[in-house]
């Protein structure tokens, strides 16, 4: 059941230089699971039917309690398989460690719940990962809260992203095309839609979209598309709904212009400052019912973007 | 119970463990081992079955993507809950501490345990870290996952605390537990009780009592440490506050690997039991499944960094571990090979306590070579975190200990409470369990290899199918234990009356014990004079043994 970018009714597709190589270490392992748990299964069900009791007072045909051979036999074959599983299994983990010289660098910064990328030209994406094909790119990633873990099933790779600390993935995408990102380490109520994309792009494509920033060409001039295209992107929709229900945050329909019960007891209008406000600052002055819990966007989002937000947030009647 | 028994055969010794006192008094100062077992039968069962309800919850939920019937964060606190209460209330002490404590000292042909009043305080430890932690629930809940992983733990609402506090307490237990029988076993064995006619349970048990009192103290100081983060603000783990947060792993599997081996070991132990009594034949490689036992104690301390592969942990660190890890996994290999060769010209009948050891021998099997695709460096590097995991652990843990704990449970049922229960029911319920145990957790390795991660809430559309399935799996285990929690509460109300060795095994509490048992275990000391399991050879006389009246 092979399709033809490999995978199969296992394995997602094989989108890196390392998956069709783990892919084989997979099946090797697989075939060893077959193979070892036919013969304990056909044994153990062909002894039972053989030499079920047929009387009550039946007693067994034999009492063959000990084996010396025999059970060298079956300690050393499997221990064998095992150590060649262990070399095979370093191995390969050597070479996924192990980013070539030559790799592109790209900075990941995770957060409750998205992702950043940040290049060395400055530009910075969010929530997609651009990269070019057949170039080795290595990510150095870390983490502004608490664990979180950076997986690509189709490139076989992934690594827990360290706060305090910065850790390292490296991989190289075989042709165009986009492969998901998962968020692997239990990062509380969004963990499961702390997601990326890896968009891999030509080479040449890749350097103008490098070169331009970034830019998206298809971006919306309107402040109010703009707003919610940056809304959805930075991941503010992860705890504020626009809908009116309740999440980690509060909701922003129709919370331009109201008064805001502060946790302090005060209460404050919301308009431009507050907003602004509450993006650099977020736990300056906290809506009564919820916690200090959003990070700060100062020095993420320039006076153009925060412009954009408010419109949306000035749209969501 | 006692009240159903009082009527029946006044023993000339004061009858049966049950008739000996009477009243709820008689029973919560008890220091009879028997007693004690009992009481933490029903307090572990319980735990399954609240275990288990919050399992059918996480599974619902997962039946289709987005909300299904709670939020993110009850789902959170769902999965966390599901974990804690399997592994700190059930498995831990489900065979050794209810089982063991029943089935152990009458193995040995001793009166009690070492230490009597010692083990009903562990199981006073174990019932207020019960409480502890239903108190936590209630007050604020804990979304952290079993694994209390830093610096969420450290940093997320809810009672934390609390909850870390009575796993620390319920270590104690452990811990009590651990050192009782070790004392009982070096202490009470029976005259011609040597190391070697030790029934394999005892060496199982022995094994694992070492594991709980040389690695719980671990757990203790790691949980402690976590609470004094989390209330007084000091810097372990948590890296704002200058901490390191892959120290908490660390010292977090220091305990929690070997704690496996505390789940599976006396798992391992009971299915060496019903092997042999259901194939009447001495059991293969005695020596090697019981020094497999140790060997897999020993090891199971130097391979926690096996969890912690793609963690941030050096590369070398991986290497070490990885080589560790095929290391133990060759003697639980050798006792695989040791069960199916003990069925060989074996007078083999199929009763219900065989067919749970038979799901565990091929559930178990399953468990411990998808074991080998995450010891494996380069493809656990994808497995990793995700339902592939869930899977693997789920195969070892409830197709090994949970099929090993029922297929104990059926075994000494009669022994315990003296009556046989419903044998046609309870093999339609195996089957259920069996059959729903693998619809439920084999579609779990298929989404864990194309990619599905673990702890997630939403997932992907291409994932549901399989999540569906999965869900309808834990159905049919639910159906299969209502139906044993029903014939079994059946039973102890108006079973038929179970003779001394309905089994025709081997080992003391059959051969030398009436079911139930008297208040002392056996009406004489029993004199050991063969190796366990001695069923005659052919042409040979059986040995007669000393059966009560």
């Amino acid at each position: 059941m092979s399709s033809p970018n490999g995978g199969g009714f296992w394995m997602p597709p094989q989108a890196s230089t390392v998956a069709a190589e783990v892919d084989s270490l997979f099946d090797f392992i697989l075939y060893l699971n077959y193979f070892f748990f036919a013969l304990i299964t056909v044994l153990a069900i062909y002894f039972a039917m053989k030499y079920r009791r047929r009387r009550a007072d039946q007693e067994a045909a034999g009492q063959l309690d000990h084996s010396m051979k025999l059970e060298w036999t079956w300690t050393v074959i499997p221990s064998l398989f095992l150590f060649v599983l262990f070399v095979w299994g370093f191995r390969l983990f050597l070479d996924m460690s192990t980013p070539p010289a030559d790799a592109l660098e790209v900075r990941v910064i995770a957060k409750k719940w998205d992702w950043r990328f940040e290049y060395a030209n400055g530009a910075k994406t969010y929530g997609e990962l651009i990269v070019p094909e057949k170039q080795a790119v290595k990510l150095v990633m870390a983490s502004e809260d608490v664990l979180h873990s950076f997986f690509v099933p189709d490139f076989r790779v992934k690594q827990d992203v360290v706060p305090g600390r910065y850790t390292t993935l490296w991989f190289e995408a075989l042709a165009p095309g986009t492969h998901q990102v998962f968020c692997t380490e239990y990062c509380g109520t969004k963990h499961s839609g702390m997601l990326a994309t890896v968009t891999v792009l030509p080479p040449d494509e890749f350097k103008k979209r490098y070169d331009s920033g970034f830019e998206d060409p298809n971006a919306p001039k309107d402040p109010v598309a703009a707003g919610q295209q940056l809304f959805t992107q930075r991941g503010c929709m992860a705890c504020h709904s626009v809908d009116g229900t309740k999440g980690v945050g509060p909701t922003l329909k129709g919370i331009w212009d109201a008064e805001e019960k502060m946790a302090d007891g005060s209460s404050v209008k919301v308009d431009d400052n507050y907003i602004r406000e509450s993006l650099m600052d977020p736990n300056a002055k906290l809506v009564a019912g919820f916690g200090p819990v959003m990070p700060s966007f100062k020095g993420q989002l320039d006076d153009q973007q925060v412009n954009d937000l408010i419109a949306f947030i000035k749209s969501l009647k | 119970m006692s009240a159903s028994n009082s009527d029946t055969h006044a023993h000339a010794h004061g009858g049966n463990y049950f008739e000996a006192a009477r009243g709820l008094k008689s029973w919560l100062i008890t220091l009879d081992h028997k007693r004690i077992g009992v009481m933490y039968l029903f307090w572990v069962i319980a735990a399954f079955l609240f275990g288990g309800l919050l399992a059918l919850g996480v599974r619902l939920e997962l039946w289709a993507p987005g909300e299904t019937i709670m939020s993110a964060d009850t789902y959170n606190r769902f999965f966390t809950l599901h974990g804690l209460v399997m592994v700190f209330l059930f498995i831990i002490p489900g065979i050794p501490a209810a089982l063991g404590n029943f089935v152990l000292p009458l193995q040995l042909g001793a009166k009690d345990v070492a230490f009597p009043r010692l083990n009903l305080l562990s199981f006073y430890i174990y019932v207020v870290g019960t409480c502890m932690a239903l108190y936590s629930t209630i007050a604020g809940g804990v979304d952290t996952g079993w694994t209390f992983y830093t610096p969420y733990s450290a940093t997320t609402g809810g009672s934390v605390v609390m909850m870390t506090l009575s796993a620390f307490i319920l270590g104690f237990s452990s811990i009590l537990t651990g050192l009782n029988f070790i004392v009982t076993v070096h202490k009470m064995r029976a005259p011609g009780m040597s190391w070697y006619r030790m029934p394999l349970l005892i060496w199982a048990l022995y094994a694992t009592s070492i594991i709980q009192v040389m690695a719980t103290p671990v757990l203790g100081i790691t949980l402690l440490l976590l609470a004094m983060e989390r209330a007084l603000g000091i810097g372990i783990f948590d890296p704002a506050l200058g901490g390191d947060p892959v120290l908490f792993q660390h010292f977090f599997w220091f305990y929690s690997h070997p704690a496996v081996y505390i789940m599976i070991l006396p798992g391992m132990g009971v299915v060496s039991e019903l092997i042999a009594t259901f194939s009447r034949k001495r059991i293969f490689g005695y020596r090697s499944i019981a020094f497999s036992s140790l060997a897999i104690a020993i090891i199971s301390f130097l391979v926690w960094g096996h969890h912690m592969f793609v963690s941030g942990q050096s590369v070398y660190a991986g290497m070490i571990f990885s080589f560790l890890t095929f290391l133990v996994a060759i003697p639980s290999a050798i006792k695989v090979f040791n069960w199916t060769a003990t069925l060989y010209q074996g007078s083999i009948s199929m009763q219900t306590p065989m067919i749970w050891a038979f799901s565990f021998l091929i559930l178990f099997t399953i468990g411990g070579l998808t074991g080998l695709f995450l010891g494996t460096l380069g493809t656990d590097v994808h497995l990793h975190d995700t339902y592939f995991v869930v899977a693997h652990f789920h195969y070892v843990m409830m197709g090994g200990t949970v099929m090993a704990f029922f297929g104990g449970v059926h075994y000494w049922w009669p022994k315990i409470f003296g009556r046989m229960y419903n044998e046609a029911l309870a093999k339609i319920s195996a089957v259920l369990v069996f059959v729903g145990f693998n619809v439920t957790f084999f579609t779990q390795f298929v989404l864990g290899t194309r990619g599905m991660p673990r702890r997630y809430y939403n997932y992907l559309p291409e994932f549901e199918t399989l999540h569906k399935v999965s869900t309808m799996g834990v159905l049919i285990i639910g159906l299969g234990v209502t139906i044993m929690v029903l014939y079994l509460a059946k039973s102890l109300l108006s079973g038929e009356k179970a003779v001394a060795n309905p089994w025709g095994a081997k080992t003391l509490e059959w051969t030398h014990a009436a079911s139930p048992p008297v208040l002392h275990n056996f009406d004489e000391t029993p004199v050991v004079e063969e190796p366990p399991y001695h069923y005659p050879a052919p042409g040979e006389e059986s040995r007669p043994t000393k059966v009560p009246a």
